[in-house]
């Protein structure tokens, strides 16, 4: 694609400007802020890709893995403010669905560990357990908020936090993969996912494509389930006292 | 809770319960030998509760006798929930300690702790599934097989054809009944009840109260009882408290908290005054 070509396509950002002067929405300052910023930080990410895959340095290569990691846990820790330490569980959850995911893709012989290709691999890995584990510590939080009499309930016959909290740990770890999982169902019927789009359009052949497609769909429902089950049962101990008493305050 | 309170091996054969204040729920009773602990004496002594720099409670101290039903009566806010979450640990005090039978509870494991001091809630909060896996719950806990659902249900008072029921399609007098059967489950030594009927009509009101009456007169339970209805505690309660915002105004013999009440504030509380005249 030339410069040109793309500058011309840039055009395609003033519909959405025309429409939103036209339906009085007040929101092209912010379509503004938001295409200068895409192309700020995608041309910034470009140029150090470029260079992390010219090197191809295994230090540098974990290093954009990590950062990557640290960016998606600090997003999504939001979902959990105010619980203690959130940011460390969710960062060490994400962390920890990648290295699993990752290990065994190079295991299997499914990626090699080259910067072309466990950076984007590591993208897609990453941001996916970003918003199951965010969505999973948000509803953990409601959940035992709105439930707080019940687990009361359950401690008053002896059980342990781990016991009256069971429910709503359940709950939190569904409620975080139910997207993927939904998502598999349909997908390549009602969406060509990015992955499968990107390599079409670089000229794969669409039979090949399709296959890192099933390998992205396997390594995204391993990505989610570790992350959840990881951030969950790492944060709700911070709703009890070690005598088995709820803290409601959070 | 020490053994020298312990009177074990005490065998309910054929219970009536047909008592002198004339309540009959028609139940048939299994025979079962159950091993019985009493409660001597639950005490509070200068227990303070804070929460977000609020004092819930203030230097509370009193002796709750065991065997006996204690009502806690006070305005909304006063403080009642949070006193007999107290006493299970489900919350603990800032300041102060509580003993039971000279005991003081931190002693004593949690767990263990809240399986011989059983509490029933305002709400039922059954868990899915039947009323069976309800009253299994607790006992399953301890690792007990072989639970005597029907005798648990006998003794609220239902049929044993109520066990295969989903708690789903029970009424919200049976679902309490089914509540206090599975609190009943763990063999609490005292009981703590947090408006277990305001909740329930009329009918069901009485036939828990009867019920409630029933376990202290036959099995000695100790019974800390929170209730908003006055009528309610000159019915049930061998003693009566009074709490108003966070502070014990009175202790004594329902038959003398209410005619003769040493306190202006319980006089108000008696008049039904209370929230107006005193802020």
């Amino acid at each position: 694609m030339s410069v040109l070509s793309l500058t011309l396509a840039s055009s395609l950002v003033l519909i959405s400007i025309f429409v939103s002067c036209y339906q009085k929405l007040g929101i092209e300052k912010e379509i503004v802020i938001g295409t200068i910023r895409a192309v700020v930080q995608l041309t910034i990410v470009g140029y150090i890709l470029h260079y992390i895959f010219a090197a191809n340095n295994a230090l540098f290569t974990l290093a954009m893995v990590a950062l990557m990691i640290v960016v998606a846990g600090n997003n999504a820790s939001k979902r959990g403010k105010g619980i203690p330490n959130v940011f460390y569980f969710i960062t060490f959850s994400i962390a920890l669905s990648a290295a699993i995911t990752i290990s065994l893709l190079i295991l299997f012989g499914n990626i090699h560990f080259r910067p072309q290709e466990v950076i984007p691999v590591s993208g897609m890995i990453i941001g996916n357990a970003m918003v199951a584990s965010g969505l999973a510590v948000s509803r953990l939080k409601d959940e035992i908020k709105n439930r707080s009499q019940e687990i009361e309930a359950y401690l008053s016959l002896g059980a342990t936090s781990r016991q009256a909290a069971q429910k709503v740990i359940k709950t939190a770890i569904k409620t975080g993969m139910i997207p993927t999982v939904d998502s598999m169902k349909t997908l390549g019927i009602v969406q060509l996912p990015g992955m499968m789009t990107g390599l079409i359009l670089g000229g794969v052949d669409p039979i090949n494509a399709v296959k890192y497609q099933i390998m992205v769909t396997f390594m995204l429902a391993s990505t989610v389930s570790i992350s959840c089950f990881s951030v969950t049962f790492l944060t709700y101990r911070n709703f009890f006292t070690k005598y088995h008493q709820l803290v409601s305050d959070l | 809770m020490s053994n020298k309170y312990q009177r074990s091996k005490e065998i309910f054969d054929s219970v009536d319960f047909r008592t002198k204040k004339g309540y009959n729920l028609d139940i048939n009773v299994t025979i079962v030998t159950i091993e019985v602990i009493y409660v001597n004496e639950i005490e509070f002594k200068d227990v303070s509760y804070n929460r977000f720099g609020n004092k819930i409670l203030k230097n509370i101290s009193v002796k709750f006798e065991g065997g006996a039903i204690h009502t806690i009566v006070g305005p909304s806010g006063a403080g009642k929930s949070t006193l007999i979450k107290l006493i299970n640990r489900l919350i603990d005090p800032t300041h102060g300690s509580i003993l039971i039978d000279d005991v003081d509870i931190k002693t004593i494991d949690v767990i263990d702790l809240r399986r011989r001091i059983g509490m029933v809630f305002q709400q039922p909060h059954l868990f899915e599934g039947t009323v069976k896996e309800n009253i299994e719950y607790g006992p399953m806990l301890k690792g007990e097989k072989n639970v005597n659902v029907e005798y648990y249900l006998s003794i609220v008072g239902l049929n044993n054809e109520y066990a295969t029921k989903d708690v789903k399609n029970l009424s919200g007098g049976e679902q309490q009944r089914v509540s206090i059967a599975r609190t009943l489950a763990n063999n609490p030594e005292a009981l703590l009840l947090d408006e277990p009927t305001s909740a329930l009509d009329p009918t069901s009101t009485e036939i828990v109260e009867k019920l409630i009456f029933n376990l202290k007169e036959k099995m000695n339970l100790t019974i800390i009882w929170i209730t908003h209805n006055m009528e309610q505690a000159k019915r049930i309660g061998d003693y009566t408290a009074l709490l108003n915002k966070g502070q014990l105004i009175e202790y004594a013999k329902t038959y003398d908290f209410f005619t003769n009440p040493q306190n202006e504030i319980t006089k108000l509380f008696i008049q039904g005054k209370l929230k107006e005249e005193v802020k």
